[in-house]
């Protein structure tokens, strides 16, 4: 078997605030294999993001990796100096933002950013740089390619500002891309464009992508495969059709319940309670308070992750049939 | 009889194109609309499509350029500051960031009081205090929440206060503004519940404002589409949403994510970004991404026209029955 490309293990992500040590990551475990888009879902605040910023090794203090590892392409990041990280960082993994238009810099044109990137990451300059520029631009699909060069940021759409971001994010040819809602403050026609491409660029590039989002829909969209998280947990993993059709986790099918549907009255099913506070966290598992299956082990054991199926994990004491 | 009538609703916003240089940008093109008491209209559409702009003219938080809005028999866009107070009272609005709606400096309690005050609803501390505690319990907040600052609750608690703010005023019409774009889904379902009784139990009338069309189907028996500034479609929910018949209606439902994106029909996947309200051609402001655009279409304007009983479409084409079947 070949080692995924991307291998986290028991990550753990910890806080420090003035009210004590927040546990932000509980050993999240998730694989990203070569050309594979996996998505990782959850509410405000279950830690999807500082999963990304993780991998990445952009948290800042007081945010710091307390446990576990993060292997890319057989390299320990975590223990990684970092002058390497920081090749690792573009090259490697590249990410992409929820705001395209603050993530880019606004007092330069786009054309400026891809030339100071590709000048710094593969010394490219004068006539090849624009040419590689140009041609970043239509592997995006971005339209009037010569155009969008010379713009800024606030003369582009949010559309063409996200499609400017994932050229820049491909300019040094990473094997995995990490897009942190990169669809969410789109439109949906929109999003849909932006949806299709990634999965283009997955075909034609073999880019591994690691889908991170709130919206269930958008991960059905895109990924072949799921991560759930919750409470700074990975509660279920699995295929995205087998986990649309038959999630095990509590948690999984209360989230696919609560969402408004299309032509099905009323509007969802709202789970009770809320997300626990970090710094308060329950015993047990992290979600039996507002669980229809919790039985007392639920509030006494830690779940670990059970392996139903091939492909499948599930941290559940008593999971769905 | 209606309780909310309007017609021909425009507003035009001067824009700088240059140092001397105005162009009206025009947020809302002719919008007519009709709400009944305790029926919900839906308006949809995608950013900078106009939805806002229209519930605040139609309030009169801004005033429109063009039009008439007829609330409870009486002409709002001619009344002065003076006459229009008392009616303002009766249309409310919840907006999309409760954090951003709320006063932070207030406790929540004092915030659901004033309007109590402002309008004299009641009269002496302990009224108010019971009119606040009883408005807590209609949106299913705890009466110790009252002395609580907005940064002390979740994002669904906070939206509850700014929805208590809004009924404490004893409205006849809510403009609910993206109501739950800003909450997660779990909690999004308890609160379009609320919004659901309440209604029930006020007799509320509700201008439900959204992108998004799964929960507009489920708040909204009828539905309007816009696409920069005009409406271009109108009909049932359940069957402008199953048969859309307006190109952009069709992107816009083919668009949504699925479940099962392998087991749908093809999708309409339209090209390009909405643009901008400035730059307008004469015609259908959707003709340039429209996959079935003829020069007509760029050329004439496009009113809504009746398609079936109680469904409008602003598409000559569609009209025609030159537009291929749907779903395709």
């Amino acid at each position: 078997m070949t080692t995924p490309l991307l291998q986290v293990r028991a990550l753990t992500v910890e806080f420090g605030t003035p009210r004590g040590v927040a546990r932000v990551l509980t050993g999240v475990d998730l694989d990203v294999d070569r050309g594979e888009v996996v998505g990782l879902v959850g509410e405000s605040g279950c830690g999807k993001s500082v999963t990304a910023l993780a991998i990445l090794r952009l948290l800042r203090p007081p945010g710091r990796i307390t446990g576990g590892s993060v292997a890319f392409d057989g390299r320990e990041l975590t223990t990684l100096p970092e002058s390497e990280m920081r090749r690792v960082r573009g090259r490697g993994i590249a990410m992409i933002f929820q705001a395209p238009r603050e993530s880019l810099n606004p007092v330069l044109s786009v054309g400026a950013q891809l030339g100071l990137l590709l000048a710094r990451h593969d010394g490219l300059g004068g006539r090849a740089a624009t040419r590689r520029a140009l041609q970043l631009c239509e592997m995006v699909e971005l339209p009037d390619p010569e155009r969008v060069l010379r713009a800024y940021p606030h003369e582009l759409s949010g559309g063409m500002c996200q499609r400017a971001m994932i050229a820049l994010a491909l300019a040094c040819r990473p094997a995995l891309l990490v897009a942190d809602e990169a669809t969410t403050a789109l439109d949906v026609t929109v999003q849909l464009q932006i949806l299709l491409l990634l999965r283009r660029l997955r075909d034609s590039l073999g880019l591994a992508l690691l889908l991170i989002t709130h919206n269930l829909g958008v991960v059905a969209e895109a990924c072949r495969r799921v991560a759930v998280m919750y409470a700074g947990e990975i509660v279920e993993t699995a295929p995205a059709d087998e986990l649309f059709a038959a999630p095990r986790h509590p948690y999984t099918r209360r989230l696919l319940a609560a969402r408004p549907r299309i032509g099905a009255a009323p509007a969802g099913d709202p789970i009770p309670g809320s997300v626990p506070d970090p710094l308060n966290r329950p015993t047990g598992c992290a979600f039996h308070p507002r669980c229809h299956r919790a039985q007392s082990r639920c509030a006494e054991q830690h779940p670990e992750p059970a392996v139903p199926s091939a492909g499948r994990a599930v941290r559940c004491h008593y999971p769905e049939p | 009889m209606s309780l909310l009538a309007v017609a021909a609703l425009s507003k035009t916003y001067p824009v700088a194109t240059g140092v001397f240089a105005r162009r009206p940008l025009v947020a809302v093109d002719r919008a007519s609309l009709q709400l009944r008491e305790g029926e919900t209209l839906g308006l949809v559409g995608e950013s900078g499509s106009g939805k806002s702009t229209l519930a605040r003219c139609i309030l009169q938080l801004e005033r429109p350029s063009g039009g008439t809005v007829t609330f409870g028999g009486r002409e709002l866009t001619t009344l002065a500051g003076r006459e229009l107070r008392p009616m303002r009272r009766l249309l409310q609005m919840v907006f999309q960031d409760p954090a951003a709606s709320l006063n932070p400096r207030l406790r929540v309690g004092y915030t659901v009081a004033e309007p109590l005050r402002l309008h004299g609803l009641r009269a002496g501390p302990a009224a108010v205090r019971a009119r606040v505690d009883e408005l807590f319990g209609w949106v299913g907040l705890p009466p110790r929440h009252v002395d609580r600052y907005p940064h002390q609750l979740s994002g669904g608690q906070q939206q509850r206060v700014a929805i208590a703010r809004a009924l404490a005023c004893e409205p006849r019409l809510v403009a609910l503004d993206e109501p739950t774009s800003a909450l997660d889904v779990s909690v999004q379902a308890a609160l379009l519940a609320l919004l659901r009784d309440l209604q029930a139990r006020l007799g509320l009338a509700y201008l439900f404002i959204s992108h998004d069309l799964a929960v507009v189907s489920a708040m909204a028996r009828r539905v309007m589409v816009m696409y920069l500034g005009q409406v271009v479609e109108e009909g049932p929910t359940g069957e402008l949403l199953a048969r859309p018949r307006h190109p952009y209606t069709r992107a816009l439902v083919s668009a949504v994510p699925r479940d099962t994106p392998w087991a749908e029909p093809a999708r309409l996947v339209v090209t390009g970004e909405p643009g901008s309200a400035l730059a307008r051609p004469p015609g259908c402001r959707f003709a340039p991404r429209c996959p079935w655009a003829v020069a007509r279409c760029r050329d004439e304007p496009q009113p809504l026209r009746p398609i079936d009983p109680g469904h409008a479409v602003a598409c000559w084409r569609a009209v025609a029955g030159e537009l291929p079947a749907w779903p395709a």
